[in-house]
């Protein structure tokens, strides 16, 4: 599914420069459920970036879905996004000034899908999260909970095979934060791939596999008894 | 550009953030207001020049007589110089080809009666050619015709208000007028744009006129206009000679200047068609200015609404906008703002420029309007305007990183 090999970044700091990521191995196979954790600076949300082709390495192997990710043009990147991957992220960043629905439907306009199937399938997806009532209501009229379940709906719209989450319970209360690891478990049981970019211990506990960034380098990489978030909630 | 979606997605835009819009917006109204007035006043200005010279072809050169103002050749100061039908003969047979139309002119007074309706008027007698020169506009009938010159008819060709004053409802054509005395057969009758009074002129057939008030060959006044095919120098140049050699054949001094007078409209048509110009370079040079104005802030706008929405870019690009809908989606935006803030300031202005048009008769702005041509011309400089306006901003969003834009502490 993923293969990433000698992965090295570093970033520009006035003359000097930031070795971030020092060689990272990691691959990640269909099905999975993967936290990568870190302490703030151990280059986990870099790494993120770079899977989530915001970002480009600058050096190594990153292979995709068997497609390998190397020297992408905009529209390429553009295009990739929108098939391979599903974002959710820590502030949301859902915009603000669309209701729940035409945010859900964003990905699948830059699909090209018409609007009355992209209205269905958004709709659909709202419904898997449960939102579907709340689907004219402006992203400021919802709760954190919500809008992380709008995010997440967004995400699944374009069906993408992957899923990336950058601290996607940062901003939520340990209740909803579990709510939606809750969620979370339920989409990789149907089988989506999700990588979650964390640094609390119990969200990682409640993936199936723990990898430990330390200073830009894999110190550990385990796969672990998944905790279920259901019997918290 | 014709993708509903598309537009679907700027309305939604334009719409949530209406502030922004109106802000934006309001330049470019604005520069169109002005722009608009501006054109409307120039133009103003212009038709009161094109008023005044309206009652005369532009390239009429009047000739009349006075009294010689300096002893010459053995001749006395204060001798009375008196045009005969032999001078308007020279004239055309010697400058044939620089001469478009040639009329002569006799003023006379006359107490004008039709059964009991009377009133005074002046009557000019002339030749044919002497329509094309006063720009008179036959809406009855015909005019004075040849024939009427070499048979000393009694007809006249009168004004519509003559015609208004005389005959009151009654039509005039046909019917004979007394003119102090004399009945005279109506054959035609005419408006002129040169003002009332010209329409209360009665023209009758140089030749008759000549018989009936003296019996001789005597003319007030020549005028003619010179071939449009001269340029303004030429013109001035022809009517220069023709000065001389009429000073030449009366025997008067070169330096006379109240024995013959000659006055060329090409002197006064010069100036002002030089003043004209030079007006509309200035107020297209102002307009533009307003106009650039207006672009130059709309383009800030736009700048400041990308760097407000870097963030919605950024998340845009995550969920696969290409960097092109990107800069259509701020390039239309731009584009449909200014097309609307601008027909908004064009319809303002025309709106002004009709309401208050009117009461700048007397500051010399007669018809204040812009003609249709000018607001296309303005649509398509607004289209323009708005891409250009629009297209740095878009460019920049284009290429904002999604990484960037998404950073939490931003």
């Amino acid at each position: 599914m993923l293969k990433i090999k000698k992965l090295h970044k570093s970033y520009p700091i006035g003359d000097s420069s930031l070795h971030v990521l020092k060689g990272i191995d990691l691959s990640v196979e269909s099905g999975e459920m993967v936290a990568i954790m870190g302490s703030s600076g151990s280059g986990k949300s870099t790494l993120l970036n770079i899977i989530g082709m915001l970002d480009e390495a600058d050096e190594g192997e990153y292979i995709l879905d068997n497609v390998p990710i190397k020297n992408l043009t905009e529209k390429k990147a553009a295009i990739y996004r929108n098939k391979f991957l599903g974002f959710i992220f820590q502030s949301f960043n859902l915009i603000n000034y669309k209701n729940a629905l035409d945010n859900v439907s964003l990905p699948l306009y830059y699909q090209g899908l018409k609007r009355k199937e992209r209205v269905e399938k958004g709709l659909y997806h709202l419904e898997k999260v449960g939102l579907k009532d709340w689907a004219d209501h402006l992203p400021n009229e919802l709760s954190g909970g919500q809008k992380q379940r709008v995010a997440i709906a967004r995400a699944l719209a374009a069906d993408p095979k992957l899923l990336l989450a950058d601290e996607p319970t940062g901003a939520l209360d340990t209740k909803t934060s579990y709510e939606i690891m809750e969620f979370l478990q339920q989409l990789n049981d149907e089988g989506k791939t999700i990588l979650i970019v964390t640094h609390e211990e119990d969200i990682a506990d409640m993936c199936k596999r723990i990898v430990r960034l330390v200073d830009g380098v894999i110190m550990e990489d385990k796969f672990v008894n998944q905790v279920r978030a259901s019997q918290y909630v | 550009m014709f993708d509903r979606d598309l537009w679907r997605e700027i309305f939604q835009s334009i719409n949530m953030n209406r502030t922004r819009t109106l802000l934006s917006g309001f330049t470019v109204t604005f520069a169109i207001l002005l722009f608009a007035i501006l054109f409307g006043i120039a133009n103003g200005l212009s038709n009161t020049f094109d008023q005044a010279f309206v009652d005369d072809a532009a390239n009429s050169i009047f000739i009349s007589s006075g009294q010689t103002s300096k002893a010459h050749k053995g001749l006395q100061a204060g001798r009375r110089i008196q045009f005969k039908n032999e001078d308007y003969d020279y004239i055309k047979e010697e400058f044939g080809d620089k001469v478009q139309y040639i009329t002569a002119r006799i003023y006379k007074g006359v107490n004008a009666s039709f059964r009991n309706e009377k009133s005074s008027y002046n009557v000019r007698a002339v030749h044919p050619d002497h329509q094309f020169l006063e720009n008179t506009l036959v809406t009855q009938g015909r005019y004075i015709n040849q024939l009427d010159v070499d048979n000393k008819t009694k007809v006249v060709v009168i004004g519509r208000l003559v015609e208004d004053d005389l005959f009151k409802k009654t039509t005039a054509l046909g019917k004979y007028i007394n003119l102090s005395g004399i009945q005279y057969k109506i054959v035609g009758i005419f408006s002129d744009d040169g003002g009332d009074n010209e329409e209360r002129l009665i023209y009758m057939p140089v030749t008759t006129a000549q018989q009936i008030y003296g019996n001789n060959d005597y003319i007030d006044q020549i005028n003619l206009t010179y071939n449009p095919n001269l340029n303004y120098d030429q013109a001035i140049t022809f009517s220069n000679v023709l000065t001389n050699k009429l000073k030449e054949r009366f025997t008067v001094a070169d330096s006379d200047q109240r024995a013959i007078r000659v006055r060329n409209l090409a002197n006064e048509s010069k100036g002002i068609s030089a003043m004209t110009s030079g007006l509309g370079i200035i107020i297209l040079v102002i307009g533009l200015g307003t106009l650039i104005a207006g672009v130059v802030g709309i383009s800030n706008i736009m700048i400041f609404i990308v760097k407000e929405r870097t963030k919605e870019i950024g998340i845009r690009k995550a969920l696969g906008a290409s960097p092109k809908s990107i800069v259509a989606i701020i390039l239309m935006e731009s584009i449909l703002i200014t097309v609307i803030a601008g027909i908004l300031g064009l319809v303002l202005g025309m709106g002004l420029l009709e309401l208050v048009g009117p009461s700048l008769e007397k500051y010399f702005i007669k018809d204040p309007a812009v003609s249709l041509n000018l607001v296309f011309s303005a649509m398509i400089i607004l289209i323009v305007a708005g891409s250009i306006a629009g297209y740095l901003p878009a460019k920049k969003a284009s290429r904002i990183k999604p990484i960037v834009a998404l950073r939490d502490d931003k």
